[in-house]
Order: structure tokens, then sequence, then C-alpha cells
């Protein structure tokens, strides 16, 4: 049903990319939302981005990076090969507008979930500017891709093999000291969400910020997903996943992610798939 | 007819508590054909029976239970369909003490005859051993139906209006067919293979089932028009959980019912690692709450290894909104119950795990609108009840994604479909509604009942057009 039409290992396969058949999703999907997927009678349900979609072809685009024993078994699937479950467009669209100067800034595979954002914020007219991290220069994925996407680009890496040698954050903050920028868009791990967000609160620059806690349905009906923004509970398959990032308790967040940890690792273990 | 010896109620055989505590094997296991025809006889096959007003879809119980008493099990089955599509459910999961038993004659004196237990015999007759064959179809009218949701209520839709010669398609959000009684009600209670085999038949008869399409996301319901449908019934139940809005309600280890229940019956997490969907289990749990979701979660709890299960409620044990067979069950299996109990906060370590619930005691005080004594907290009465899983099964309310995106559907103040009583019809032309998604979370044979009625409505709308 949701066949593999083309798969892409990046980063010497700790990241994937799939191609996959999903006409009436494609047609609907808008920047911003998610699918769920589950690749066979046992899987579990994994929401992921979609990085791209091909309304006229009829397919959408996921990029993921493999952390433990689905994602692990998603890797397993070759061209041809179905996910038995996709379901989507999940999610509320990201909220585009011309503000005029914008910084977007990504992390891992949080730079797959970026690139259409940044994409759509460019065709609309705003300037620009993006920053994507990774820790070395053979795990940076996307580079080609978030070029064309936005005015000008800046790579950091943690070990300084390639670009900047540091933080997102070094280099968002000579962004900022420029001033005028009106919007910052942060998506990667819920550290570095947390870290753009805290410096952009200083210069008092609105941030959007994608969350990614675990999710059941999909749909609202669950209350899995529910993070903390403003004081509020918010259930993030519906009412987000962007959220304003000065509001957001990623310290609750990062201990949600946890919920599962030793589960997470007895189930890959017990699959003998690897990492 | 000279049966004057008086039978006794014929009780249902039973796994053992202490065994079935810990397997999620259906509990109940069913009357045998000679305890069935001896229940059989106990009716007394009134002219003017009660318990067929007591059964909101008005199943002909003096007739099925005749047939019984004949040994005529397909005249039987055959009997129940005229109005309950879905019996081996039903007779499983239907309040029948407050519906078709509360009523029966017998049981002004003495137990009540065993209607539900009756009905889920022929029903279980029928699928192991039956014929198999499918009713006569009306010719086709080449007219499209579509079901959003496949719960009782939209099943009940797709079967009726499939046999009067339209062209059904469900779309359920899940991937699974089936609503509550496939992601709520858990296996020992109602066995997924009889849902399954129940949307096998409808798709034998001609139902198209379509999972993974979110309506109001995947396509919208004016979009269902566009692509030639004639005419759409809404029955997405009451899917959004609530919460007690109490501090620490988003420590790791609380669970709203929807989602632990899920996990386990519909992702299977009770057999993780096997199935990949992990669930914690809890050593103490406590679950908030005492309805049928509650009762589940406890019972489920327990099954997954819980040493302790407890419910806390609110209200005293007369005001138990659960079907009393659930209740009793769930006592025999060692769920302890703390009425007149309320939360106030959950407590919970450096990891954010829930460690422990404060609670307050409460006492009965004057009668609120519904005429039920309201608890009134009592002063210093605060009590910490340690737990590592909470489970709050406190009530449903309606989930806006349909509704949000669908123009001109009114709603009620509380955001359910506003749907005429008598024919299902919405605000919307084209559209009818039923099941939770009107009245707020009900029972599976009161879904199915709004189902019918609107099948009726839509067959007219189709055949006449108005
Ligand atoms: C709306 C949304 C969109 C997402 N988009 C993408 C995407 O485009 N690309 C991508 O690579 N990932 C994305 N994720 C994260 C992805 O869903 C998880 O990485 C995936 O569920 C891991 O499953 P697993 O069984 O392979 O790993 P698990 O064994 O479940 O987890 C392994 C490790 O990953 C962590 N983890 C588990 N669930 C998540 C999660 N939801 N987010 C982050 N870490 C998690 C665990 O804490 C653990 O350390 C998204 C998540 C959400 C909620
Ligand atoms: C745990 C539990 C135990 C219960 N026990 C009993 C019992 O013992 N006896 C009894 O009589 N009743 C019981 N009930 C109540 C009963 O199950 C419900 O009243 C009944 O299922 C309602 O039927 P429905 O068809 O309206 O909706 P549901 O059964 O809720 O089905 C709705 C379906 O629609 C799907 N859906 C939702 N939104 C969309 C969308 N946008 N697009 C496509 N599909 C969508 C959902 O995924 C779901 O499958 C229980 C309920 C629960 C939760
Ligand atoms: S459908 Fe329910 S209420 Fe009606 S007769 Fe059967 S068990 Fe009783
Ligand atoms: S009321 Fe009881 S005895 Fe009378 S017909 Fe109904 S089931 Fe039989
Ligand atoms: S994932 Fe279930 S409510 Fe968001």
């Amino acid at each position: 049903m949701f066949k593999i039409v083309e798969r892409e290992e990046m980063t010497g396969g700790t990241v994937i990319r799939n191609e996959i058949e999903a006409p009436l999703i494609a047609r609907k999907a808008m920047p911003g939302q998610f699918v769920i997927l589950k690749a066979n009678e046992t899987g579990e349900r994994i929401p992921l981005t979609m990085a791209d979609t091909n309304p006229e072809k009829g397919t959408i685009t996921i990029i993921y990076m493999v952390v433990g024993k689905s994602t692990a078994l998603f890797r397993e699937l070759k061209v041809g090969d179905a996910f038995q479950d996709i379901i989507g467009p999940l999610g509320a669209p990201t909220h585009l507008e011309k503000v005029g100067k914008v910084v977007c800034v990504g992390g891992g595979t949080g730079i797959a979930v970026l690139h259409p954002i940044t994409r759509a914020l460019k065709e609309i007219g705003n300037d620009v500017t993006c920053i994507v991290g990774a820790r070395s220069k053979d795990i940076l994925i996307l580079e080609d891709e978030m070029k064309n996407a936005s005015n000008d680009l800046r790579i950091c890496t943690d070990d300084g093999s390639y670009g900047h040698h540091g933080f997102v954050t070094d280099v968002l903050k000579e962004v900022l000291e420029k001033g005028d920028i009106k919007l910052a868009v942060a998506i990667g791990p819920v550290p570095m969400m947390k870290f753009v967000s805290k410096m952009t609160k200083e210069y008092n620059v609105k941030t959007m910020v994608s969350l990614n806690p675990v999710m059941v349905d999909g749909t609202g009906m669950c209350g899995c997903c529910r993070v903390s923004v403003g004081g509020q509970t918010k259930f993030a398959c519906v009412d987000g996943p962007e959220f304003d990032g000065h509001e957001v308790d990623y310290d609750e967040l990062m201990l949600r992610l946890l919920a599962y940890k030793e589960d997470e690792k007895r189930s890959l273990e017990e699959s003998g798939l690897q990492l | 007819m000279a049966k004057k010896e008086k039978i006794s109620r014929q009780i249902m055989p039973e796994q053992a508590a202490e065994i079935r505590a810990k397997n999620f094997e259906e509990v109940p296991l069913g009357l045998t054909q000679e305890a069935a025809i001896k229940e059989a006889q106990r009716c007394m096959q009134c002219k003017k029976p009660a318990c067929v007003d007591g059964c909101p879809v008005g199943v002909d119980i003096p007739g099925f239970i005749k047939l019984i008493a004949e040994e005529k099990f397909v005249g039987s089955i055959r009997k129940i369909w005229e109005k309950n599509a879905l019996p081996a459910v039903c007779g499983r999961v239907c309040p029948q003490e407050l519906q078709c038993e509360g009523k029966c004659i017998v049981g002004k004196k003495g137990d009540p005859v065993a209607i539900g237990n009756l009905e889920r015999f022929v029903a279980d007759k029928e699928r192991i051993s039956g014929t198999g064959e499918v009713p006569p179809k009306a010719p086709p009218t080449g007219k499209k139906v579509a079901v959003v949701g496949s719960g009782p209520s939209g099943l009940t839709v797709a079967g009726d209006l499939t046999l009067k010669g339209h062209q059904v398609t469900v779309f359920e959000a899940f991937h699974k067919p089936g609503g509550v009684l496939v992601y709520g009600i858990p296996e020992f209670r109602l066995p997924k293979d009889i849902v399954f085999s129940e949307v096998a038949f409808l798709e034998k008869l001609g139902v198209t089932v379509i999972c993974n399409e979110v309506v109001g996301r995947t396509v919208s319901v004016d979009e269902l028009f566009e692509e030639g449908y004639d005419a759409v019934y809404i029955g997405v139940g009451a899917g959004l959980p609530r919460f007690l809005n109490v501090p620490g309600e988003n420590l790791v280890g609380l669970f709203s019912a929807n989602e632990y229940l899920t996990r386990s019956n519909l992702m299977k997490a009770y057999r993780f690692p096997e199935y990949d969907t992990p669930i914690i289990r809890g050593k103490n749990v406590i679950t908030l709450g005492a309805g049928n979701v509650a009762m589940d979660s406890a019972r489920t709890a327990l099954r997954l290894g819980a040493e302790t299960s407890r419910i806390v409620y609110r209200r005293s044990r007369d005001e138990v909104p659960a079907r009393g067979a659930e209740v009793h069950h769930a006592e025999e299996e060692g769920v302890e119950f703390f009425f007149l109990t309320s939360p106030l906060e959950f407590k919970g370590n450096e990891q954010g795990r829930v460690t422990g619930m404060v609670g307050l005691k409460m006492e009965l005080g004057e009668p609120d609108d519904s005429g039920r004594r309201r608890p009134v907290p009592i002063e210093g009465s605060e009590f910490e009840l340690e737990c590592d899983l909470a489970i709050v099964a406190v009530g449903a309310g309606p989930n806006p994604l349909l509704t949000e995106t669908t123009e001109g559907l009114a709603l009620n103040r509380w955001d359910y479909i506003l749907a005429d009583e008598a024919t299902g019809k919405t605000s919307k032309k084209g559209v009818w509604a039923g099941g939770d998604i009107v009245t707020g979370s009900a029972t599976v044979i009161l879904a199915m009942g709004a189902g019918r009625m609107a099948a009726d409505s839509i067959h007219d709308y189709l055949t006449w057009g108005w």
C-alpha cells in the first residue's frame, strides 16, 4: 500500500531518506505536518515529519535517524517494500508569514524538518538566514538543499571538522546582535531548542520550535503527547507540533521522552537489529 | 407446556479469579448448549414482554429465546439480527441489569432470564459453526454513502445501508476497524477476533473499509461529497480524554485511560516485546474514576503485573456507573476501592516519574441537580497513596478534529454534534451523525440504535430525496 519508491542512506547509514507512495497524504500535506508510520503487524506507531512532498507523483519524503528498534526496522525496508500503515497529514501546518528577516536554526535530523519550512519562508519573501549544526562534518545532512532554501547558510560542527567550530548558539548570537531579526525558528534536539529559545528571549525575538514528544494516535485522543506551554497542557499532535519557544517547559519534555528508556533498550536487544 | 418445576438461572462458567487476573483470556466461558436450552426454558414468553422495552433497539427477546428452547439456533440468530447486528458484542458488554434483564418479569421474584448470555450463546454458535450465509441484498441503487468512524454506530449504518442496496465506504482513522470495541474494551472482556469477524462479515456483504484515513485531515467531509458520495454519516465517538487539572498530571507514569488501553489493546503492549509498543507496568496502580473504562484499566493493570490496583472515586458505591458484572469481577480479582476520595495532586521523583497521589476524603452532602448527593470535602483529611502508575478514567469529551474542519455543522454547548433525535440528521445537508459524538460517552447498543435510526433516514433521503 505505502510503497517505498526511493531510498537513500545518508551519513553512512545512520540517517535514512525514504520517498513513499502516499497520494492522499501528499495531496494535502503542508510544511510542518507529520505522518505516523507503522512498518508491520507488530510494529509501533512512529511519528516523522514530512521533509518533502510531491503531489503530482503522489509521494511523501521522510528523513529519519536510526535511534531505536522501530527506526532500525524501518531501515530494513528496501525500495519496493511497503509500510503497512501511514496516517496523515497530522498536526497543524506551520504558520507562514512575511515578516522580513528570519533566522532558522536546525540540528541533527531537525534539519530535515526545518528544510520545507525554511524554503516556504523564503518563497513568500522573507530574508532567511539559516544556521545548521551537527556533531561533525560526515553527519551533516541536506547541506545543498538548505543552501538553496535560504539566503545565507551558516554551518557549525561540534568538533570543528567543518564551518564554525562550536554550537549553533554562538553563530545565532552573532546574527541576533546585528539586529532586525523578526522571527526565529528552531528545530532539533530538545536541549538545542531550549538554549536557542533562551537566547532569542534575551533579544526579544519571537521563536517557534517544533516539539517531538512520544505519541500514539496523533489525532488528539490519548494525551500521550502532552507538553506544558505557558503553564498550560497542550497536545502536541493537534495543538502543535509547533509552539512558542519561549513558553515551552523543555525539562518536562526531556523527562517525558525518557519514559520508556529501559523498554526501548530491551526491544532493540531482543530484535537483533543494530543501530 | 407443563414446565412447572422451577429451573434456576444457569450459571455461566468463568475462569477462576486468581488465574484470570494474570492472563488476557476471556473471563466468562460461555454457556453450553444444554445450559442455554435450559435457560431458554425459564422465559415465560410474556404476551407483553417488559424486557423488550428495556432493550434500546427492541430485540424480539421472547422470539429469539423461544427458538433456542426449540433448538432452532439459525432461526434464533436471524431473529436477533433483525434488530441487532452485533449480538456477540452486545451479549457481552450491554449493561443488561439496567436494560433488558432489569425489566424481565422473572427477575421480580428471583433472577431474571439471562438474556445477554443467551444472545451471546447463539451469536457465538453462528460464528463458530454457523452457515456463514449472507442475507439477501436489495438491488444496487447506485448511491454512495461515506461512514466516518468504524465503531459500533458506524458499522451498523454500513451494514444496514449495504443491505438496502447502497454502496458504503467506512473511513477509520486508526489502522484497525472497530472503534472502542478494539482500542478500548480489553481482550479479556471482548476478544478482538469477534470484532474482526463482524467486520469481515460486513466486508463480505460488500462494505468497503478503509483504515488510516483521518477525516478532517486526510480528506474533509466536503471533499467526500465532491468525490461523489451522496450522504455522510459521522460516528467518530467521544475520543477526547479528560484530565483532572491537578498538579503533577504530566508526570511520567500518569496516563489517560485512552492511552493506557490503546497501548494495551490496539497496540498489544501486553505482548511486548513481541509487539513493539511498550507500556508502563506499575506495581502499585491507582485508577481515577469508576465507570466501565476505569474497571477495564484497573483490571488490565493487574494482568500487567500490578501488586495493588486501586480505584479512587469521588462518590460512593451507590453511584458507581460501571456494569454490575464488571465491578463484581474487579473485586473478585483483587481491585480495591477507595470511595468518597478526591485526588488533589500527584507527587513525583527527580526522574519526573509519579510516586504517589495526595487524596482528600469526602462525605455526602445535599443532593445536586442530578439528584445525587454531592460529595463535599472533609477538611484536613488529606492522605497519600503510593503509586508508580496512575490512570485517569474520568470521562471523555468530543474530539474537535473533524468538527472544526467541517463547515456548517452545528454543535451543542459542549461541542457534541447536534443531530435530530428521531433521524440523526445534522444541520449540514446530506450529513447524519450518531453514537458518542452526539450523546457523549454512552453504550454500544445506544450507538448502534442511533446508527440504525440514521440508516433508515439516510435510506429515505437517498430514495426520495428531500
Ligand atoms: C511530530 C514528530 C516529528 C518527528 N519527526 C522526526 C523526523 O523527521 N526525523 C527523525 O529522525 N525523528 C523524528 N521524530 C522523532 C522520532 O519519532 C523518534 O526518533 C522515533 O520515535 C524513535 O523510535 P525508535 O523505536 O526507533 O526509538 P526508541 O527505541 O523508541 O527510542 C530510542 C531513543 O530515542 C528517543 N526517542 C524516543 N522517542 C522519541 C521522540 N519522539 N523524539 C525524540 N527522541 C525520541 C528515546 O528517548 C531513546 O533515547 C519526530 C517525532 C515527533 C513527535
Ligand atoms: C474502555 C471502555 C469500556 C467500555 N465498556 C462498555 C461496556 O461494557 N458496555 C457498553 O455498552 N459500552 C461500553 N463502553 C462505551 C461504548 O464503547 C461506546 O459508547 C461506543 O463504542 C460508542 O460507539 P461509537 O460508534 O459512537 O464510537 P467509537 O466506538 O468511539 O468509534 C469511533 C471510531 O471513529 C474513529 N474516528 C474518530 N475520529 C475520526 C476521524 N476524524 N476520521 C476517521 N475516523 C475517526 C475512531 O478511531 C473510532 O474507531 C466502553 C467504552 C470504553 C472506552
Ligand atoms: S441488545 Fe443488549 S439490551 Fe438488547 S437484548 Fe441484547 S443484551 Fe439486552
Ligand atoms: S420479560 Fe423475561 S420472561 Fe418475559 S419474555 Fe422477556 S425474558 Fe421472557
Ligand atoms: S498522540 Fe495521542 S493525543 Fe497526541
